[in-house]
């Protein structure tokens, strides 16, 4: 069944829209990741363009995380404090990260600067997620106890001024990290259409010391917060949001979802996180590709003027 | 060549005077002047038909009648880039501006336009691609650039599209005067108006020309969802976010486990 959306000025199938919401969000729940950067590609490649492509998965990734968002919040797994804290950064990188992917399509060089960040954002966390999970499935074979990361050593950003007590989380630190990787994961998450959960995640825990009870929940209600506020920007701004194809995917993605947490929960954390490693690196893998082989045509041609 | 021009030229001065000097009269119509695109849309066929109206003065003419229209959509300023290797990535180095080149044009004929009628008369017809004006941006100035690589590139790319083409044989005259042809609109055709020309031609002279239109407009939920993406921004973002939290909130109630 087509269907022809309305921002992006294409018919699509509904059924591959679906499936592929569907399959997105399956790996978004095994993960617990946003999926947006899979999304992402995805829709380029079925010829969506990619500055709608990545102003609609900013909606979608905001219903999936909201969905998740409420399940942690259920089981009090959310500190409000952090997350409100990393929010005011986010909302700030929000906004600049639209300003300037506003900015890059005037200059006709939008496209680079999505795949040139998808290259390196995904090789470096591709990288270190096989390795180390790699080294935590060998100390695993070897029998020895998994390495507990959790000590109460601080970094010397911690000490900074505007210290913060995060009680859920048990952490007493400067407000100042906080707010910068909030605006970290903001700014990047506008351009590239991402949630930035893969991203959030680590950062948290080994920057900031959040334990792993709160993190994810937390995580959550930034991603579902700076997506919308995402959305807000780049429906306002750049006109750029297909309510439509963003519909399609959201109910594909939130019902993948379901069953990729369930399918999560029957494999060791060491071997998911190998898994996401090697997912995450292929993406990149493919994006770099691009980037490097002579196209195909030299040649591209772009509306300007605000009738499309 | 001079005698074609001649030709020509009194014709155009005859056309001027009034079209009831001219032997022949052409009338042509399309099939329907609204294309409607709703949430099934997938491209439309629309029918150019007409017919030849000879008198008295013209009954006699043997030699066979040739048609070329040409479908020109809305007009939008576009931009050509051209990439570049730069430290091992391809990067847009070069870029031009094409002022209002049609968004669609098709130019659908009886015969090849070469077998129609002369270069020179092509050329000061503006028939076929090759000879519609694409004005660039140089500069703050507004002109053609001939022999350019952009200009080629830009037709190139629109025919790999399908929203620039020509199609010889695509008019076929089923009696002496009456004559029809299918204009294709695929699914990525822009909104807006269209226009069609129809140009008579007989001996290689040009001997009569009417013109047409049509408009392709979106309707119902698709043109309320771009109206409200274009003219209320803002609102259109909060009321896209609040149906993501909805959808999100109806997963997490519909899957709750506990």
């Amino acid at each position: 069944m087509q269907i022809f959306l309305p921002i992006a000025d294409i018919p699509v199938n509904v059924f591959l829209v679906l499936a592929m919401g569907l399959a997105v969000g399956f790996i978004s729940g095994m993960f617990g990741i946003g999926g947006g950067f899979l999304m992402t590609p995805l829709l380029i490649f079925i010829g969506v363009q990619p500055a709608v492509a990545v102003a609609s998965v900013t909606t979608h990734v905001a219903a999936s995380s909201f969905s998740g968002a409420i399940a942690y919040w259920r089981r009090n797994a959310i500190d409000v404090t952090l997350a409100l804290t990393l929010l005011a950064g986010g909302i700030v990188g929000s906004a600049g990260g639209v300003a300037l992917f506003t900015w890059l399509r005037a200059q006709d060089q939008l496209d680079l600067v999505i795949g040139l960040s998808y290259v390196t954002l995904l090789s470096i966390v591709g990288v270190l997620l096989v390795g180390e999970s790699a080294r935590a499935i060998i100390r695993a074979r070897h029998g020895k106890p998994a390495e507990l990361r959790r000590p109460g050593s601080h970094i010397w950003f911690h000490g900074l001024p505007l210290k913060l007590r995060f009680k859920r989380s048990k952490v007493y630190v400067s407000a100042i990290p906080v707010l910068v990787i909030g605006f970290i994961i903001g700014f990047i998450g506008a351009i590239m259409g991402i949630g930035g959960g893969f991203l959030l995640v680590p950062m948290l825990i080994y920057l900031v010391r959040v334990p792993t009870a709160t993190v994810i929940g937390t995580s959550l209600v930034l991603t579902f917060l700076t997506m919308v506020a995402a959305t807000v920007l780049h429906a306002a701004t750049n006109h750029l949001v297909d309510a439509v194809l963003a519909l399609i995917l959201m109910v594909g993605g939130v019902i993948g979802a379901q069953f990729g947490a369930h399918a999560g929960q029957r494999i060791r954390g060491e071997w998911l996180r190998l898994l996401l490693g090697l997912l995450v690196l292929a993406v990149g893998l493919r994006f770099a590709v691009q980037l490097v082989l002579k196209p195909e045509d030299l040649y591209s041609i772009r509306a300007i003027g605000g009738s499309r | 060549m001079s005698y074609a021009r001649v030709a020509a030229l009194a014709l155009a001065a005859l056309l001027a005077n009034g079209g009831s000097a001219t032997a022949e009269r052409l009338i042509a119509s399309l099939t329907n002047h609204h294309v409607m695109i709703t949430s099934n849309y997938t491209g439309v066929e629309l029918v150019l038909f007409g017919s030849v109206e000879r008198d008295a003065a013209s009954a006699g003419r043997h030699a066979p009648y040739d048609i070329v229209a040409t479908i020109t959509g809305p007009r939008e300023p576009l931009r050509t880039r051209r990439k570049q290797r730069v430290l091992g990535i391809w990067v847009n180095t070069a870029a031009r501006t094409f002022v209002d080149p049609p968004s669609y044009l098709a130019v659908l004929t009886s015969h090849p336009l070469d077998a129609i009628t002369s270069a020179e008369n092509e050329r000061r017809l503006q028939l076929g691609i090759a000879n519609t004006p694409l004005p660039e941006l140089i500069n703050n100035d507004i002109g053609e650039v001939g022999n350019d690589p952009f200009r080629a590139a830009l037709v190139r790319l629109m025919r790999e599209r399908g929203l620039y083409s020509e199609q010889p044989n695509a008019v076929t005259f089923l009696t002496p005067t009456l004559f029809r042809a299918a204009i294709s609109l695929p699914a990525q055709v822009p909104i807006g108006s269209y226009t069609v020309d129809v140009k008579l031609f007989a001996d290689g002279n040009l001997i009569a020309h009417t013109d047409s239109a049509f408009e392709i407009v979106k309707v119902g939920f698709e043109q309320f969802v771009v109206n409200a993406a274009r003219e209320h921004g803002l609102l259109y973002g909060l009321a896209t976010a609040l149906m993501a939290l909805f959808t999100g909130w109806i997963a997490s109630v519909a899957f709750r486990r506990d």
